[in-house]
């Protein structure tokens, strides 16, 4: 805990200060310089008002860390399957428990999932907490954070990782607020501390600006993670993982949810799957013209995908969009066409392994992530590399 | 139906920047506006009022200058609003977010249904909804893209999942989050805004609420703490083509033939 106190004799210039805050929240009144509520505590007045503001760190009862043990990874199971952002998850658990000694914990909850939990354990738990009862077919808030409620009250882990899926998402916040704790929603990285503080990296004010969470005087520390952001571990030898099966009571399971229909929506294979990518941007400058980048994209053997504001314009599926707001994806090759890469944007594929950009802007920011960065036309470039991939096949 | 809507103020602006040299934030204007995702959270509310009857309450929480956005929605019919206000407020994470605001919400009356939108553009965690509903006590689904209808008791909503199409039937009180385009939010309405000029709204600081603990609030009472910012890491292995189409073009497609981008339909 900490708050700002300010030093209204070391103030030279107000205006100077009111600049400071990106966020307005630095009044001047006459000489007098004030924090308002709109305050978000990014704390760049310490650091830049030349000791006008300083950051007091109240004493506070620290909790006993040594008695929350265990990274948890909170399982995802879609369609019967376990959702691989669960391995994703797992293989950062078992790397960050290893730094401290802790075990991995995977919580599967569901409706005839036992038998998922060996894949839990091939994947790094050490002992998987399996809730499985009719009440959980679909996920309702209530019984599923009623299950996970039970588990980390029996187990009591440091950290517990979750999908940020939509279940994930609606879950983690609800056990954050059960347990009075911190949850950082969309981390991108994630390390742990000797003493078991959770360093998540998560873009911040979106995302221009990458900000390094802490949780250092509660637990658990809750973090979601979303597909695709870390890579799938290798299997290990299935080991001898503990499983425990607990069973609710029929009062936690109670739930003011009812599910009345469940229809299966028509198979889109998610660009989250696809190895290559072709990415439109504004640079394209009319509907028709995704049928070019669509040609290079099957000849690629990849998926189309875009921009937030192609997708808006109704250019493109809403589940073809890539950034903050979209999907992240993690190709093996991603070539953006016309995309000056907005940092929302770039959020959602920076993780690609190979990024080439085509923007006839010299300036434009995808320069700045791209690995191979062509300043063209793609009006010119990408008809030209269609012709040639045609000829190179009908030459074979 | 009495139904609170949460609305929050972001900056007009997401790009916020930092210069890597100096590590100072560069404030690109400081006009702001009512958190997009928050219109259509305001429209759904406002097509059940016209279904169902009943009342719209706004919330916020922010500096006194975030009263632009309750005015807003008064413009877009919204009937009452009331604004979270203290210095003791800020530097609130998510989890005191949601608790002041479930104070707030409290502060402001019964209600049977909030609605929140899907998230702010500013924050960007899309989690407030649920740990909202969470210290309310109350069911809660996220990410809802149709209303079916609503009887007494209860709400009957559809929720757009990655591999369903989900129809819930959820006991009201309640809070849902609602998609983006579930409705076409409406435009401000000239004549309201003449008929609200003068509404007043609710200003809640903490002595107003049932909670006025102020070591719950704030930064004070936030679990997370930012320990440092910093720009985001630029790409280091880096080429820059330049040159005539034709010969980027050839470059390009040797570059895929290379890394055997091209061999697998053949």
């Amino acid at each position: 805990m900490a708050h700002i106190i300010i030093h209204q004799e070391k103030v030279a210039d107000p205006q100077e200060l009111v600049r400071l805050c990106p966020f307005g929240a630095i009044e001047a009144d006459g000489g007098r310089v004030e924090i308002t509520s709109g305050c978000r505590m990014c704390r760049n007045c310490i650091k830049r008002g030349n000791g006008v503001f300083e950051l007091v760190e109240d004493a506070s009862p620290a909790i006993d860390k040594s008695r929350w043990r265990g990274i948890a990874v909170i399982a995802e199971v879609e369609e019967g399957a376990v959702h691989p952002v669960t391995f994703e998850l797992l293989g950062k658990a078992k790397e960050l428990a290893a730094k401290i000694g802790h075990p991995v914990y995977a919580l599967l909850i569901g409706s005839g999932v036992t038998p998922l939990a060996g894949k839990l354990a091939e994947y790094g738990a050490d002992e998987i907490h399996v809730y499985d009862q009719e009440a959980f077919r679909y996920f309702r808030i209530e019984p599923c954070t009623a299950a996970a409620e039970d588990f980390i009250r029996k187990v009591r882990p440091s950290a517990v990782l979750v999908g940020g899926t939509p279940a994930g998402r609606s879950l983690a916040p609800r056990l954050a607020a059960r347990f009075r704790t911190g949850l950082t929603a969309d981390c991108t990285r994630l390390d742990i501390s000797e003493n078991t503080d959770l360093d998540q990296i998560r873009p911040a004010y979106g995302g221009n600006i990458m900000a390094h969470i802490n949780t250092p005087r509660h637990r658990p520390q809750f973090a979601t993670v979303r597909y695709k952001i870390f890579p799938i571990p290798a299997k290990t030898a299935a080991s001898a993982a503990k499983i425990v099966t607990v069973r609710l009571p029929p009062e936690k399971l109670l739930s003011g949810i009812e599910i009345l229909d469940a229809e299966p929506k028509e198979k889109l294979r998610g660009i989250e799957e696809a190895e290559v990518i072709v990415a439109a941007g504004r640079g394209v400058r009319k509907p028709e013209d995704l049928a070019m980048l669509q040609e290079l994209a099957e000849l690629l053997d990849g998926r189309l995908a875009g921009t937030r504001a192609l997708v808006e314009a109704g250019w493109l599926d809403a589940r073809c969009q890539i950034g903050l707001s979209g999907r992240t994806v993690k190709p093996k090759l991603i070539i953006t066409c016309g995309v000056s890469g907005a940092v929302q944007f770039a959020a959602g594929m920076n993780g690609s392994e190979r990024i080439i950009a085509i923007n006839s802007d010299p300036e434009a920011p995808i320069f700045n992530i791209a690995h191979i960065g062509i300043r063209g036309d793609l009006y010119r470039i990408v008809p030209e590399l269609i012709a040639g991939i045609k000829q190179s096949r009908r030459e074979d | 139906m009495r139904i609170t809507v949460c609305i929050k103020q972001v900056p007009g602006t997401s790009q916020v920047e930092i210069d890597p040299e100096t590590g100072v934030l560069k404030r690109d204007g400081v006009e702001s506006k009512m958190n997009p995702f928050d219109l259509y959270a305001l429209e759904t509310a406002l097509r059940l009022k016209q279904r169902y009857g009943g009342r719209i309450t706004v919330v916020s929480m922010g500096p006194p200058q975030a009263q632009a956005v309750i005015r807003e929605a008064f413009m877009m019919g919204a009937d009452r609003g009331f604004l979270l206000s203290d210095r003791k407020f800020g530097g609130a994470d998510v989890l005191v977010t949601s608790y002041t605001l479930s104070q707030g919400v409290r502060a402001a009356g019964d209600f049977d249904l909030i609605i929140c939108g899907k998230q702010t553009t500013d924050g960007d965690t899309a989690q407030v909804g649920a740990e909202l509903a969470e210290f309310l006590g109350i069911p809660h689904i996220a990410g809802v893209c149709r209303i079916e209808g609503a009887d007494s008791s209860s709400l009957t909503v559809v929720q757009d999942l990655p591999l369903h199409r989900l129809t819930a039937k959820i006991a009201m009180p309640c809070l849902i989050t609602v998609e983006k385009d579930i409705y076409e939010p409406r435009l401000p309405s000239y004549k309201l805004m003449c008929a609200t000029s003068d509404r007043e709204i609710g200003v809640l600081t903490l002595a107003d609420l049932a909670d006025r603990d102020a070591s719950h609030y704030g930064l004070n009472g936030s679990p997370t703490q930012v320990k440092r910012i910093f720009p985001p890491e630029k790409s280091d292995r880096q080429e820059k083509w330049d040159g005539p189409a034709d010969a980027l073009a050839e470059r390009l497609f040797k570059y895929l033939d290379e890394h055997k981008f091209l061999q697998k339909l053949g």
